[in-house]
């Protein structure tokens, strides 16, 4: 097991620079996630720390041992691909066996290794089938098998899933993440879908065009995000901004919202005025009809559960999760009310969050 | 626009029985969303009321006329595909106008470029008119192939999954608008779709079909609230609803009769002592943001159901929860109704 450790870490091809100057440390059997949109840089990451691609600058640390140009197979770490290729010929033990075959390891422990791993995977039903035969689920475990039975120090995973339908997606994270509760080795795992990296991972790093805009707990990143992209990306529906124009200054709790003054978190930062945003999540707006900020229902969608109630404002369009029973009738005017305490201000200049009472104060009780 | 009536229509391709005897009536303006696994029978049925295929029994009626035997060029009807395939050479006026300048059509030019315009400007398009197909992104080329469609006023639009290829944020902003367009229209849209989201945010009514059978028509409140059956209740809902054989929950109240228990999350309240007495013990508590997913372990069996993300919960832990109006299930699946709802 394995604390890896990414210094300064940098990647450029040619002009293109793919990732700049990451720092952060996955510790001793995190399940830890990079998320972002295609491009951000993500999978370059995880291929430097795997060694199959060197970086331009930076280190990289695995439990303590610069490994940084050493190569993938010195590394002791285990990589699972988004399109998992099985041996055909072989049935699923050999499969499983493959990687420990080729280290010269002896028969029988051969055979009780890929025992243990099967049952940790509980596939042990499958050990004499043929590949060809087995559902996407079981090739996916088979997989991970192959990539578990050399006892690495870490697993990386690039998209494991994302060839699976969404159902089917929601139960291998569960199964990834048991897996992961019982054998306890370090993950590190790339993913472009926000609810399979808020659902498994420990800590999360967000990235964006190269830069890792934050680290965190998924409620941390989720109640605290640390810019507006951060703030888009994670959450479904988004996160909602209404636009205004102004000052801030520390100290103060309410802001004005063109006709609206609304009570935020105490400010912790002043602004010079500009044109400032406030992020509210969807489940933050309830209706209240001597609420000051108005709009008009554009459209609702019956959830079950919940509806999501789109309603257009001064501010811009915003969406509010309502519990379904709630009646709303498209075209009626509404009035807004937020949870205060869960607003958030940020600066669309630079993209970043401003600083307020409430951050880093939440999501750890 | 008008009105679809489809009876009791049968259709086997070799050993697969595809469609059996299923009547579906389509109101004229409304928005019927057929929601079913891969190899339920929905993409027959589209083929079927478009004429692509002949049923081997039954009736489909257009607008009150009998089309069962006609071609499908006469049916008036507007099909839109998973996969947009627009005419890469073309501008993007230009393929929206494509279907009006058929030569079996004969549309006046200035008709065309009046119809178009008002096209575009209902799918916001309407500065892109002049960039050529290939420029778009994946939402705007999608909202073209829509387009196309909405050009030329059909008595019924037929859609195919033609949301599916977009990603999230695209789908969620699609959805709205197509909802929003088919209620200024008034048009009336027959779509079918595996992604029980998009059912129930668009369609008037939902049919909930399997294995080429009609097994629940309604609107989504009233197949969210009142399935027929387990399968039903299952279509609907994230998480999925619970089941627990009613021997377990003796805490219940449920109708005689009673062989399976079917919990949703809003039928479970957690953490609220002297409430009904059943305790469980937290497996695993699962961020999605806005609530955590609670995995519950009673008895041997997992229930999932969703929490605050700010309600102080530990995995590991005990916790005391009680059910409030569950669904009930007799022997064979079907739901027993109860006067609570």
């Amino acid at each position: 097991m394995a604390e890896i450790r990414v210094q300064d870490l940098r990647k450029s091809f040619d002009q293109f620079t793919a990732v700049q100057g990451s720092n952060f440390t996955i510790e001793d059997g995190a399940f830890f996630a990079l998320l972002g949109p295609s491009g951000c840089g993500k999978t370059t990451t995880l291929r430097m720390i795997a060694g199959l691609e060197l970086p331009t600058d930076g280190r990289i640390l695995l439990d303590g041992d610069d490994v940084t140009f050493q190569r993938a197979s010195a590394r002791d770490i285990a990589f699972v691909f988004q399109l998992f290729a099985l041996y055909p010929h072989m049935n699923v033990a050999d499969n499983i066996g493959f990687p420990l075959k080729c280290q010269g390891m002896g028969r029988r422990e051969i055979r009780e290794r890929v025992a243990e791993t099967a049952r940790l995977l509980r596939i042990e039903h499958l050990l004499q089938s043929k590949t060809s035969k087995l559902s996407g689920g079981d090739r996916q475990r088979v997989a991970l098998g192959r990539a578990m039975v050399r006892r690495p120090k870490a697993f990386l995973m690039d998209e494991p899933l994302g060839a699976l339908d969404a159902e089917f997606r929601h139960l291998m994270c569960n199964e990834l993440r048991d897996l992961h509760d019982r054998i306890g080795a370090t993950t590190v795992y790339v993913t472009h879908d926000q609810l399979e990296a808020m659902a498994m991972a420990d800590q999360i790093a967000v990235m964006n065009g190269g830069r890792v805009e934050q680290i965190g707990s998924p409620q941390e990143i989720y109640d605290d995000p640390a810019s507006m992209f951060v703030a888009d990306f994670i959450g479904s529906p988004s996160m909602n901004f209404l636009r205004f124009e102004g000052a801030l200054h520390a100290g103060d709790r309410t802001i004005t919202l063109g006709q609206c003054t609304l009570a935020v978190p105490e400010l912790r930062q002043s602004h010079a005025a500009a044109p400032l945003a406030l992020g509210v999540r969807p489940e933050h707006i309830r209706f209240a009809d001597a609420a000051p900020l108005r709009g008009r229902v554009f459209g609702t969608e019956y959830l079950g559960t919940t509806q999501i109630v789109t309603v257009d404002t001064e501010h811009g369009r915003v969406a509010a999760r309502l519990p379904s029973r709630t009646p709303v009738q498209t075209g009626e005017s509404v009035g807004l009310a937020f949870t205060t305490e869960r607003l958030r201000l940020f600066d669309p200049m630079s993209g970043l969050a401003i600083q307020t009472a409430n951050h880093g104060a939440i999501g750890h009780g | 626009m008008a009105d679809v009536a489809i009876e009791n229509i049968s259709k086997r391709f070799g050993q697969t029985q595809a469609i059996r005897e299923l009547t579906l009536n389509i109101d004229d303006g409304e928005f019927v969303v057929l929601l079913g696994p891969s190899g339920a029978g929905k993409t027959t049925m589209l083929r079927l009321v478009t004429g692509l295929e002949h049923p081997d029994s039954g009736a489909i009626a257009i607008g009150g006329r009998d089309v069962t035997r006609e071609a499908p060029g006469l049916r008036d009807i507007a099909f839109v595909f998973q996969q947009y395939s627009l005419y890469p050479h073309l501008t993007v006026f230009d393929n929206l106008a494509f279907p009006l300048r058929s030569p079996a059509r004969r549309v006046a030019e200035p008709i065309i470029r009046k119809r178009v315009e008002q096209t575009a400007e209902l799918l916001h398009i309407s500065s892109k008119l002049n960039n050529r197909a290939t420029r778009l992104s994946g939402g705007e080329m999608q909202r073209v192939a829509i387009g196309r469609a909405l050009v030329r006023d059909p008595a019924i639009y037929l859609m195919d999954e033609p949301l599916s290829s977009l990603d999230a944020k695209l789908r969620a902003e699609l959805r709205l608008e197509l909802k929003r367009i088919q209620a200024e229209l008034g048009s009336t849209i027959l779509y079918v779709t595996h992604d029980q989201v998009e059912a129930m945010t668009m369609a008037s009514r939902i049919g909930v079909i399997k294995d080429g059978r009609l097994l629940q028509l309604g609107t989504p409140r009233e197949i969210y609230e009142t399935p027929v059956d387990q399968y039903v209740a299952s279509r609907l809902g994230t998480p999925q609803i619970n089941f627990l054989p009613a021997a377990l929950v003796p805490q219940v109240s449920a109708p005689a009769g009673t062989e399976v228990v079917g919990i949703r999350t809003e039928h479970v309240r957690i953490g609220q002592p002297q409430s009904g007495g059943m305790v469980g013990r937290i497996h695993r508590i699962e961020h999605l943001g806005e609530q955590n997913h609670v995995y519950l372990e009673y008895k041997g069996q997992t229930l999932i159901t969703l929490a605050d993300p700010h309600q102080p919960l530990k995995s590991g832990e005990n916790v005391e929860f009680s059910l409030v109006d569950p669904l009930y299930f007799d022997a064979a699946g079907r739901r027993i109704a109860t006067t609570v709802h």
